[in-house]
């Protein structure tokens, strides 16, 4: 369980993370999305305690993490892919990380054979793949069996076999009661594996919920409605404080009210429908619209100041 | 939600200060001899120490009987034999140097501090295996370039042996000397974190500082250079006294005090930077 509470990391004047909270709890896939920059990676540092927060605090079961001895027993975490001296075999790597916890060779052995690595363990890393690069850092965040997963774009340089292994491990990791945090900028893949998301752009939290809770909670799906008389049907419907807009060709587009309550409302008048079609929102649309709000409040209030 | 069959923070006992201490020193030997430049780095040192020095004894030996009464009556074999430390402590220095900045050269470092966020542990456990590795080769190499150099001042029949006053002291200080140095490099390695600037600055202080003071007014360059690091460590080779030189143990203890300040700048440093 990771638990950030009104987290800022300031960077000379740039603020990376504003005043961040969330949770991070068991049992489940929490995906971590935003843009470039967002403060996806600080966040994520300042959870394994690479970074310190510049005010707040970032908890893993309670304790901050610089307070944890053997951490990787508890947490584990793929930050950089690569992030290896290349001239280490695979093995050794895993190996002297195993060391500095506590953690028996034979555990070496295991990830190794779970990331599907155990044929190129005593190669050089230096000539990895992204992809096998990516899988050593898996192995090394699986290496102390942690409660805790945290994984920066695991999903970076894997070809279709590679992400699909991956969509399993998070789902298998998940439910065995893990932890699991995952930042992607890719939406549909988020929407694959997540159960829950947390939106952040600008270092702000933008969104916090369930995949659907966060499509309901962008105001892009809507309800296009053509009738026999749009005006009357756009008064009642404004009566009930909704957003309904026309369009050139005649027909309304009603935001904020499902298609089904719309038809209701039109039925109670007795006006004709010769249209009632659904729009829903994809978790991409809806995180553009997110983010694009949160970069414009970002701008505003930086022109004000 | 599922029932947790993972255990949390809470469930284990958590390990001794004591107990990651010693983990780290293992995960450190066991980087250490898992890269191949640790090998050739070391075999350099044994290498430069004796060929070097093998150098120097020779060309001594040759101009040996021009040399006036006074020259040769200050002749002290014991720390003419480890002239070639001079040179070997360039690669000790540069092994101590990457011992931290090729952790951030890779990025590697993060994987180090995140595994263990009990960060001057981490510096502690890499001075402690280096200064074992680094102690064990100097003595090979120290030992090799006194026997090496005894056998050529032999055909002028002199030379020293083990069992003379303060010759043990001085040979075994030859190990001692290199990793002195090993451990600067370390301090500075740490506090640069760059190779580059690392290295640069360690060869500054080792070998451009004296030629530096050598420009100054003979008074002070006799006051100030025999303080520099590598003047002052060497002074533990010396048998016979050398007036420009601190005693043997007061110059190491000068040596070693440069190695403290820098690794304990470095700590500092490391504990409060961002990684």
């Amino acid at each position: 369980m990771i638990e950030l509470t009104d987290v800022t990391k300031r960077y000379g004047t740039t603020v990376a993370v504003d005043h961040l909270s969330f949770d991070v709890r068991p049992g489940e896939v929490t995906g971590f999305l935003g843009p470039n920059g967002a403060g996806k990676s600080t966040t994520m540092r300042m959870v394994v305690g690479l970074d310190a927060p510049t005010s707040g605090q970032v908890t893993i079961d309670g304790h901050p993490y610089r307070d944890l001895r053997f951490p990787l027993r508890y947490v584990g975490a793929l930050l950089e892919a690569k992030a290896i001296h290349p001239g280490r075999s695979a093995r050794d790597h895993l190996r002297w990380l195993a060391d500095s916890n506590g953690i028996g060779p034979r555990r070496v052995d295991e990830v190794l054979e779970r990331v599907g690595l155990a044929d190129v363990a005593r190669r050089r890393s230096g000539g990895f793949s992204l992809g096998m690069g990516q899988r050593l850092g898996i192995a090394a965040a699986l290496l102390g069996d942690p409660a805790t997963l945290l994984l920066d774009e695991p999903v970076n340089g894997l070809d279709p076999e590679g992400i699909q292994w991956i969509r399993q491990l998070l789902r298998s990791l998940a439910a065995e009661g893990r932890s699991v945090l995952v930042s992607s900028h890719l939406m549909s893949e988020m929407a694959l594996t997540a159960d829950r998301l947390i939106v952040v752009g600008r270092g702000r939290l933008i969104a916090e919920g369930t995949v659907e809770d966060v499509v309901a909670r962008s105001s892009t799906g809507h309800v296009r409605v053509d009738s026999a008389d749009p005006d009357r049907l756009r008064h009642l419907l404004q009566d009930r404080r909704v957003d309904v807009s026309a369009q050139p060709d005649g027909a309304l587009v009603v935001t904020g009210m499902a298609a089904r309550d719309v038809g209701i409302v039109a039925g109670t008048a007795g006006i004709t429908l010769y249209e009632l079609s659904p729009h829903s929102a994809s978790l991409e649309e809806a995180f553009m619209e997110l983010t694009r709000n949160a970069a414009e409040y970002t701008a505003t209030r930086g022109a004000a100041a | 939600m599922t029932t947790a069959t993972v255990p949390t923070t809470t469930a284990r006992q958590a390990p001794t200060a004591r107990r990651v201490f010693g983990a780290n020193v293992r995960a450190e030997w066991t980087k250490l001899r898992s890269v191949r430049s640790t090998v050739w780095t070391l075999l350099a040192t044994v290498g430069l120490a004796i060929a070097f020095g093998a150098l120097i004894a020779a060309s001594q030996m040759s101009s040996w009987d021009s040399l006036e009464a006074s020259e040769r009556l200050r002749f002290d074999p014991t720390s003419f034999s480890l002239s070639g430390l001079f040179l070997a402590q360039l690669a000790v220095g540069v092994l101590g140097v990457l011992v931290i900045t090729s952790e951030y050269a890779t990025g590697q470092i993060r994987a180090t501090l995140g595994a263990t966020p009990q960060r001057l542990t981490v510096l502690a456990a890499k001075a402690t295996t280096f200064t074992g590795v680094v102690l064990g080769t100097g003595l090979v190499a120290s030992f090799s370039a006194f026997w090496t150099g005894q056998a050529i001042f032999a055909s002028k029949g002199l030379g020293a042996s083990l069992g003379d006053p303060g010759v043990l002291r001085a040979v075994f200080g030859g190990a001692l000397y290199l990793t002195g140095v090993g451990l600067l490099g370390i301090g500075v390695g740490v506090i640069l974190r760059r190779t580059a600037g690392a290295v640069a600055a360690l060869v500054a202080l080792l070998f451009i500082l004296p030629i530096v003071t050598g420009f100054l007014p003979s008074s002070f360059q006799e006051t100030i250079a025999k303080f520099l690091p590598a003047q002052a460590g060497m002074a533990i080779f010396n048998v016979v006294p050398d007036p420009r030189a601190l005693p043997p143990g007061a110059g190491f203890a000068v040596l070693l005090t440069y190695g403290a300040v820098s690794l304990a700048v470095g700590g500092l440093l490391l504990a409060r930077r961002d990684a």
